[in-house]
């Protein structure tokens, strides 16, 4: 690991114009760092400010601190009785020791698990802008079908994001400046195009302090992921939804995916394939058809195609019921 | 520094990049924390902090200032072993026995997650699981053991599961 100059930040603002790294739970950085992955010059330790609390608003939603950490999260009654899909896709990433120590605010920028990213020999245009991508044409059975640019094909790697992703989650930050916003998740993550290594619109000393959950909409949650194991495994294909049938037509549909794209993705597409439509298979398969429009394989992630068909329609299925 | 480790005070003057696991093995003496992959894979290297099980490898000492660290140094001793060391002696639920520090702590920190009614991945009923077996093997999903012990893993902490769940009731 290269040496970095620490400080631990005792406020928000103190933080913003430190001028270096965030640091929290640290697992996906301190991992990248020892492999030289990444190379902060300075790491600004934000993990005992006062941003762990989950909140009730007068408006029926939730504001989660950015340090609440994934297992607090998933736990927490009112997720778990409001939002459920949120807490089944926090409770299918990582592994308990993980999940205590990772934030939300972590989680949502959470880095991608694509080998050559993380294999400094070789070209990567997200690690090192311009040196090439070598997952495209080489060993890709974890990345993208959808979204995909000729600079890079990796996949956003969290579960978390793509819950919020379907519950129209909102991101809260304050810059250096003391400027607030509020970012909607679908504005939130970039496309790879021709900057992979840009991920998100945050600007540089940019701190994520929340995330806002807007009221619950009702609704059956699933959250189903396909991975390689049983357990602590990533996503080679995953559903969040969040779906309500009523008098057999459904009425409302929320859908986000993961592991198929730079970001969780979400189509209207798919939505409007559903609502209005009694559950059938032959609605089901439009929705795909919907969600694959230009899915692209790149050889050995080819059968995330098919795979991702299948699971939709299953989840849909068992949403629906 | 100031760091509590086991219950006992330590000083001591760390590089910035120091994980907790290196703090603790390098600088302090305490070896029973292994270090198997160094990056949050394997479990090998679980210790409670304020409580709470983590990967140690993953997280700076210099991030640790007065936090409450226990290793499994600070379980039991030799002549008197906590109720999972004795079970996992009892039930033979190791081979090598290098994960197995790792493997004790975070069950520790398991069977209190489960005490304050902490759902798992497992749980078909989000506010209310019973802990059977297939809910340890999720739980204990990131303690991985190469020789595969984990039939006799999961019945060691079964029974010290079984047995608290009685005193409980």
């Amino acid at each position: 690991m290269k040496t970095f100059d620490y400080a631990r930040a005792d406020s928000v603002e103190a933080a913003t114009r430190a001028g270096g790294r965030f640091i929290a739970g640290g697992t996906n950085l301190l991992d990248l760092m020892k492999l030289q992955v990444e190379t902060p010059e300075k790491l600004v330790d934000i993990s005992r400010l006062d941003l762990n609390t989950i909140e009730e608003r007068e408006d029926g939603g939730l504001t989660i601190g950015a340090l609440v950490p994934n297992s607090d999260l998933a736990a927490d009654p009112r997720v778990i009785a409001k939002y459920e899909v949120l807490s089944r896709a926090l409770l299918a990433g990582a592994s308990g020791q993980l999940r205590n120590k990772a934030t939300t605010g972590g989680n949502l920028l959470q880095r991608t698990r694509c080998y050559y990213f993380y294999d400094t020999a070789a070209g990567c245009n997200k690690r090192q802008p311009g040196s090439g991508c070598e997952a495209i044409g080489g060993f890709n059975r974890i990345h993208a079908i959808l979204g995909t640019s000729d600079q890079c094909i990796a996949t956003h790697p969290g579960d978390m994001p793509v819950a919020m992703r379907a519950l129209d989650a909102v991101i809260v930050t304050q810059k250096a400046d003391g400027d607030k916003r509020r970012v909607p998740i679908g504005d939130f993550y970039r496309l790879p195009g021709d900057t992979p290594h840009i991920e998100n619109v945050l600007e540089a000393g940019e701190l994520i302090t929340h995330v806002e959950l807007p009221a619950p909409t009702g609704g059956r949650h699933l959250y189903r992921k396909v991975r390689d194991r049983a357990s602590y495994a990533f996503a080679l294909f995953s559903v969040a939804a969040v779906v309500t049938v009523e008098d057999g037509i459904i009425t409302a549909a929320a859908l986000a995916f993961g592991g198929v794209a730079h970001l969780p993705w979400r189509n209207p597409a798919v939505e409007a394939a559903l609502v209005g439509k009694a559950p059938s298979d032959e609605t089901f398969n439009a929705a795909a058809d919907a969600l694959l429009d230009g899915a692209r394989g790149f050889g050995t992630n080819d059968f995330k195609i098919p795979l991702a068909r299948r699971t939709l329609i299953a989840s849909l299925r068992e949403v629906t019921q | 520094m100031h760091f509590t480790i086991n219950g006992q005070s330590h000083e001591a003057e760390v590089d910035v990049r120091t994980s907790l696991l290196d703090l603790c093995r390098e600088h302090l003496g305490l070896t029973g924390s292994k270090k198997g992959c160094d990056h949050g894979q394997c479990g090998a290297c679980t210790m409670l902090v304020n409580g709470r099980r983590i990967n140690s490898c993953l997280t700076l000492a210099v991030m640790h200032q007065d936090d409450e660290i226990v290793t499994i140094e600070g379980l039991g001793t030799p002549e008197n072993l906590h109720p999972l060391q004795s079970a996992f002696v009892r039930h033979d639920g190791y081979q090598c026995g290098y994960c197995t520090p790792g493997q004790i702590c975070s069950a520790v920190g398991m069977l209190d997650e489960v005490k304050k009614g902490w759902p798992s991945h497992a749980s078909a009923d989000l506010t209310g699981a019973s802990l059977d077996n297939a809910e340890i093997s999720e739980r204990m999903s990131g303690n991985i053991c190469r020789c595969a012990a984990y039939p006799n893993i999961v019945d060691a902490i079964r029974e010290v599961a079984d047995a608290s769940a009685k005193v409980d009731a």
